[in-house]
């Protein structure tokens, strides 16, 4: 492929990939993301070569490996087009069907449709599917049509275009004042205007400047930034491009995580094919602009994904962060002025462009324009990545879209903003989501992670796990995070242990008001966040631990025991032989006993034990009942026995 | 060791002259050997003259670096939020007792290390464990035998 040279050189190419393709060419489009890989995307991908050769089909039929299309849950996913027919859940054995069904006799095969769990409707289209009908697609739509190691793919939807008009029709500050305007906050966590951090960049003293992409994504549940990268990554490109253009930049750094291995060759690949294109490198598209991308692999540390951390991660030193009183933006990678944006961010500055900064305000709120990826997951039905405008309510994000809490369990809240988040309760399900309101409920946007937790999450434990996490990713540099997280750490460990005292939840409120003011960076000022928010909320739940050495939601290990109901047990051996302790005792005919001193209650009776039977109950706050006395154990006829003698 | 340390030049190759690299360099001998041996790191000290102190802050203070041998099969199990409250910490709970072992560890025979990851990016299947490359995804404590007996 010759280089394009000039904008109209991009259009005569983008005109010749639609020209030669027949869009009454069968088509199918298979999910390749990470969830859908490890559901064994691979194995279908290779039933799919297989049956197409068999059936003599290979030039006849197409076939194209895209990233993530979000709906994770019900993966692999396949699209085949014409028509638009949605596949779930597809396995190998499908495929020689899917082939002689869909693909030669254009029938459907309803087994694999998506049916409504209440009125067993069944969809043929994606968009019909409840999880998608109610998200907004704008950043993410790119990955069900493109083969992110195919640039054109990209191209086709028009990709690239807006590189064009802002090369070729605008100056850098028209640029940056479009970007202005449109008010695009940063999704990395902040939500710092986009467009002013650019400005201070492009007006500091200093060459070169740089610019960045932050695909670290340390937020232990979330992975739309991944999700981008891995089946979209030229949308990245383009939008760093264009944010080097406004800036003033010629080398710019990706910072990806090498726990990501298909968004780092993903990328490689893009990267080569972009400057082979000459949409990178010297005179990109004939205008003379030059930018050149180098990838930089993190090594996975939490801290690392901060802006001056990072810095020093791609200067190849430790990556921790630096003081605070320089900005990163003014001196960053070996002290020159360093832009850094989010994934999601720049993925959203060629819509931008393109459609115009009036297009984007007109969609969300006042204070948060556009749209934001949220990563649902949890306890919800749909799991997957789900795209929205802001100002979505809650409820319609876990209900309308989730489909609500699995297996009719009682929702209990939602976690947003990750390890420098909150937890929300049930009775803010109506508030809408942006960055301002997520604030005022005490938790924050962050990258946007978005958990939902049931009746069996504990809210102490949860706030156990995210001090936990970020005591062990704590760089260690200033005192008040390290050891404000440790004594946290403490105190959170003796509450789920039974050791809790009175004034623990005083002492935890104080110690974070120190981490919040004295911290130098803010894994430490944020730290206390899912702690305080979690005390504001769900007191009551602590208080109980304190107080009543009881777990309501039946999690913590050393509150609660396990424990046969005799009433109920049918003797049945399951436990008893599934027990990895030997702790139950019984035999057939004769209702089981958990020794309690033997049991290191990982809760395998519990599972194993029927669901119709559910003999094996957790209890918490009270003793376990004596057992009954040997007499009394036998079942007789192999009915149920009840506990008296006749 | 000899061919390891053919292997430990030609990644040394690629960075020679360059700066900032050490991360990366770093990265791709965990990656080619699973874990960063001494001796290797006294040739990287060698030969891209950095002191030795520095190598080892660098590969003490990433997750992603061993400076512990790793056994035959690698254990992820992951602890990412959405895992989590799905019960991951019980799995992680049964792994330890199965193999009496801690988390970051490896056992005696080196058949199995051991390690806790945050979100693999299939939260829909978690909790998720996965062993060299393998994802179980939906899995009980109960299952987590079964799965191990699998790896000699
Ligand atoms: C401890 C810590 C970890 C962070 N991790 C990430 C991350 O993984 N990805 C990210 O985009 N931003 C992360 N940030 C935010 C970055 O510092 C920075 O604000 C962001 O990348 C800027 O991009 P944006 O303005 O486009 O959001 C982190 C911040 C802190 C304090
Ligand atoms: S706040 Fe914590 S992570 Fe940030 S610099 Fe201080 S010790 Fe390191
Ligand atoms: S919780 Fe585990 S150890 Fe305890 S009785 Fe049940 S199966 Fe046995
Ligand atoms: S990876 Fe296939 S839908 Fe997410
Ligand atoms: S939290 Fe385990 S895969 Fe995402």
């Amino acid at each position: 492929m010759p280089r394009l040279n000039s904008k109209e050189d991009l259009k005569a190419l983008r005109r010749k990939i639609i020209g030669v393709r027949d869009l009454n060419k069968p088509y199918i489009t298979l999910c390749s993301g990470t969830a859908c890989h490890a559901t064994g995307s691979d194995a279908v991908a290779a039933a799919i070569q297989k049956e197409l050769e068999k059936q003599c089909l290979t030039g006849e039929v197409g076939v194209r490996r895209t990233g993530c299309h979000g709906f994770c849950e019900r993966g692999p996913i396949i699209i085949i087009y014409p028509g638009e027919i949605c596949y779930l859940n597809v396995t190998p054995e499908d495929v020689p069907e899917i082939i002689s069904k869909t693909i030669k006799g254009r029938e459907i095969i309803e087994r694999l449709l998506y049916a409504d769990p209440n009125t067993g409707e069944q969809m043929v289209h994606e968009q019909d599917i409840p999880f998608y009908k109610y998200q907004t697609r704008l950043v993410f739509s790119g990955n069900l049509w493109v083969d992110p190691t195919n640039i054109e793919d990209y191209i086709a939807l028009g990709g690239y275009r807006a590189l064009a008009k802002v090369l070729h029709e605008m100056t850098p500050e028209e640029v940056l004042e479009e970007v202005k305007r449109a008010n695009l906050r940063g999704r990395g966590g902040g939500g710092f205007p986009a467009g002013r951090k650019w400005e201070t960049t492009r007006d500091a003293s200093g060459e070169p400047k740089y610019v960045i992409v932050n695909c670290d994504e340390g937020d232990p549940g979330a992975y739309m930034d991944r999700s981008i990268m891995e089946g979209n990554p030229h949308r990245v490109l383009e939008g760093l491009t264009i944010a080097a253009y406004a800036i003033g930049a010629t080398q710019g750094f990706v910072y990806v995580r090498q726990e990501y291995p298909l968004a780092v060759s993903n990328l490689a690949i893009a990267l080569e094919q972009a400057k082979e294109y000459g949409l990178l490198g010297e005179d990109i598209l004939g205008s003379g602009f030059e930018f050149d991308v180098k990838v930089h692999r993190g090594a996975g540390a939490f801290v690392s994904g901060e802006s001056s951390a990072l810095m020093n991660a791609i200067e190849g030193k430790v990556g921790e962060p630096r003081p605070k009183y320089v900005h990163t933006s003014e001196a960053g990678i070996w002290d020159k002025p360093s832009n850094l944006n989010n994934v999601e961010t720049l993925a959203n500055v060629p819509l931008i462009i393109e459609k115009g900064a009036d297009w984007f305000g007109s969609i969300g709120t006042e204070g948060s324009k556009g749209t934001k990826i949220f990563s649902l997951v949890g306890t919800v039905n749909n799991t997957g990545l789900v795209e929205v405008p802001m100002g979505t309510t809650l409820r319609d994000i876990i209900y309308k879209i989730g489909g609500g809490i699995r297996g009719g369990k009682r929702f209990k809240g939602v976690q947003t903003g990750g390890p420098s988040g909150g937890i929300i309760p049930e009775q803010y399900l109506d508030s809408p989501v942006d960055f301002d309101e997520l604030t005022k409920l005490g938790s924050m946007m962050g990258s946007g992670g978005m958990i939902a937790i049931d009746e069996d999450t504990c809210i102490v434990d949860l706030a156990r796990y995210f001090v936990d996490f970020l005591c062990d990713e704590s760089c260690g540099k200033c005192v008040p995070c390290r050891e404000g997280l440790k004594r946290m750490r403490e105190i959170l460990e003796d509450i789920v242990a039974g050791r809790g005292k009175e004034g623990d939840i005083e002492l935890l409120k104080e110690i974070a008001v120190v981490m919040k003011e004295a911290s130098l960076c803010a894994l430490g000022t944020t730290a206390a966040n899912p702690t305080l928010s979690t005390i504001r909320y769900f007191r009551d739940e602590y208080e109980a631990h304190i107080k009543e050495k009881r777990c309501p939601a039946l999690v913590c290990k050393d509150l609660i025991s396990y424990y046969i109901d005799p009433e109920k047990c049918i003797a049945c051996l399951k436990c008893l032989k599934n027990c990895p302790e030997g702790a139950i005792e019984g035999e057939k005919r004769v209702i089981h006993v958990i020794e309690q001193s033997k049991c290191v209650k990982c809760g395998i009776c519990y599972d194993v034990c029927p669901p119709k039977v559910g003999a094996v109950k957790k209890i918490s706050g009270r003793p376990v009942p004596p057992s009954l006395p040997e007499a009394e154990r036998a079942i007789r006829k192999g009915k149920k026995k009840g506990g008296g003698s006749d | 060791m000899k061919v390891k340390m053919k292997r430990v030049d030609e990644i040394i190759e690629r960075y020679k002259g360059e700066e900032g690299v050490l991360i990366q360099l770093l990265l791709d001998i965990q990656s080619e050997f699973n874990w960063i041996p001494h001796g290797v790191i006294a040739r990287i000290s060698e030969k891209m003259r950095i002191p030795t102190s520095q190598i080892y802050r660098i590969a003490s203070f990433y997750k992603a670096m061993s400076l512990n041998p790793v056994g035959r099969h690698i254990i992820h199990v992951c602890l990412g939020t959405a895992c989590q409250v799905r019960g991951a910490p019980k799995i992680l709970d049964r792994v330890e007792e199965n193999l009496k072992i801690k988390e970051g560890s490896t056992t005696a025979d080196m058949r199995f290390s051991l390690r806790r990851v945050n979100c693999l990016g299939c939260c829909a299947m978690g909790p998720v464990v996965v062993v060299d490359g393998n994802y179980h995804g939906k899995i009980t404590p109960a299952m987590v035998e079964d799965i191990l007996e699998k790896y000699e």
